[in-house]
């Protein structure tokens, strides 16, 4: 039977499905369990990060089907059935994505909190718009903020990880 | 930061969500895309004692053209679907205009057109431009459906006129004959920040010539706010430089604003003018001339 119609009963546990990185999981959860607390404490994907916990600041952003959202912001039996990127999940086995490389090359990464959420922002947009400018990269990661200001490298390697793409392609 | 514990459920169909609602008699809140619920719930501003997820319930997040009814739009669409809506990128530019300017991405594909109505918190961006094109929302209780113009829906900051055990399903853009429309926000940052003005604008005109207007204020009054005075001086006049000045200045005259963190009363007003202006321009297709000066 589908657990996840609900029902009364604080504390009730359902059974949910969720596609992580391409792997099946099935997990216990109470209906105020949040997707990043699932990711984080039960699959131990830590590389997800919790800021502000209130969908501000985007270091907790995972693609759901594709589209970034902030698992702060989504109870996890929301998501059952759905399909989850983190951050572990964008290198090809031992090979780094392009953007993940870029980001090294361009210095992008000063504390590296925020870096995770924004790797999956610039994903999310590369992979339907290859070819960004300037200001489509800033529109992407706007909803990911950098304390340590370096928003200016970020961009750089959001754009310079576009132009390796191309080339590979 | 954690929720509190709540009962969850996730009905099939609306008219079950309702007798849920009924049965949970004003205990539970309704859960869209949550964006706006969650934040308040983990700020303990409300505690339900259940949530009645949408998210099994088909066909809440389609919108279309319908034949003699209009543009419609179920309440679960995000933000992001009405930004990349070919239908109203024909039909109303306006809105996934509107919508692309909200929040940022992540909020944009949770966030649902239903929650920015129902939430009713008087800076929303949707309302003015719905209001402006004459919107009606769908409203399923359990004792059946009934269609309220959006701009009779809200009551107050955080009120409108849904019941505990009703949802809002959908909303209704009626078939029209404006001939161009816009919204036009005032915000601290391009992006993440709330309205601190936001002006909607509705015309029926040909060339410069005014046969209706509308003009909606959003993050000024209680309420998304029609400046009735400014659209009178609008209708069945010629758009001069000085009219839209007229109708600028009335519409800041009408309007209600508090003074807050994010600008003061009198600033608000003043926004007012230059985005009326500024919206009402966008609607005409009339391009902006920058002058130096509050334009």
């Amino acid at each position: 039977m589908d657990d996840t119609q609900g029902g009364a009963g604080h504390g009730k546990q359902y059974a949910i499905q969720l596609v992580v990185n391409g792997d099946l999981h099935s997990v216990f959860v109470k209906a105020n369990t949040l997707l990043v607390n699932v990711l984080r404490n039960q699959l131990n994907l830590t590389g997800t990060k919790k800021g502000c916990e209130l969908g501000d600041c985007g270091s907790c952003t995972v693609l759901l089907d594709g589209k970034p959202v902030n698992s702060c912001m989504v109870l996890a039996v929301e998501a059952d059935g759905h399909e989850i990127t983190t951050v572990e999940g964008i290198a090809q086995n031992d090979q780094l994505d392009a953007l993940q490389q870029a980001f090294i090359d361009h210095a992008a990464i000063q504390c590296g909190f925020c870096t995770p959420g924004m790797i999956i922002s610039a994903r999310a947009l590369l992979s339907h718009t290859p070819h960004p400018t300037e200001k489509e990269a800033r529109e992407a990661i706007a909803g990911n903020l950098c304390r340590c200001t370096g928003y200016v490298h970020i961009v750089d390697a959001i754009l310079a990880a576009a132009e390796t793409e191309k080339k590979e392609v | 930061m954690y929720l509190p514990d709540f009962d969850y459920y996730a009905p099939e169909t609306l008219k079950e969500a309702c007798s849920l609602l009924a049965r949970l008699n004003g205990g539970a809140s309704v859960l869209a895309g949550g964006t706006d619920l969650l934040s308040h719930m983990k700020n303990e501003l409300i505690s339900p004692k259940a949530l009645v997820s949408l998210r099994r319930i088909k066909g809440l997040d389609t919108i279309a053209y319908v034949a003699e009814k209009g543009l419609v739009i179920g309440a679960r669409a995000t933000h992001n679907d009405l930004a990349g809506s070919q239908v109203l990128r024909e039909r109303y530019p306006a809105l996934p205009e509107t919508a692309r300017v909200m929040a940022n991405n992540q909020i944009r594909n949770r966030g649902t057109i239903g929650g920015n109505i129902v939430s009713a918190v008087p800076s929303a961006d949707l309302p003015p431009i719905l209001i402006a094109l004459g919107a009606s929302v769908v409203i399923e209780g359990p004792n059946g459906t009934r269609t309220v113009l959006l701009e009779q829906f809200f009551v107050g900051p955080r009120r409108s006129i849904i019941a505990a055990d009703e949802v809002l399903a959908g909303i209704v853009i009626p078939d029209q004959a404006t001939t161009g429309s816009a919204y036009c926000k005032f915000g601290l940052r391009r992006s993440g920040a709330l309205a601190v003005v936001g002006v909607a604008a509705s015309v029926v005109a040909d060339g410069a010539s005014v046969t209706q207007a509308r003009i909606v204020l959003g993050a000024v009054a209680p309420t998304p706010l029609r400046a009735r005075q400014a659209e009178t001086l609008l209708a069945g006049n010629a758009v001069t430089e000085s009219l839209l000045e007229e109708a600028g200045r009335s519409a800041a005259n009408e309007c209600r604003p508090i003074s807050d963190i994010r600008g003061s009363e009198e600033y608000r007003r003043d926004m007012v003018r230059v985005f009326t202006k500024r919206a009402l321009r966008k609607a005409l297709n009339i391009p902006i001339q920058h002058t130096g000066e509050g334009t």
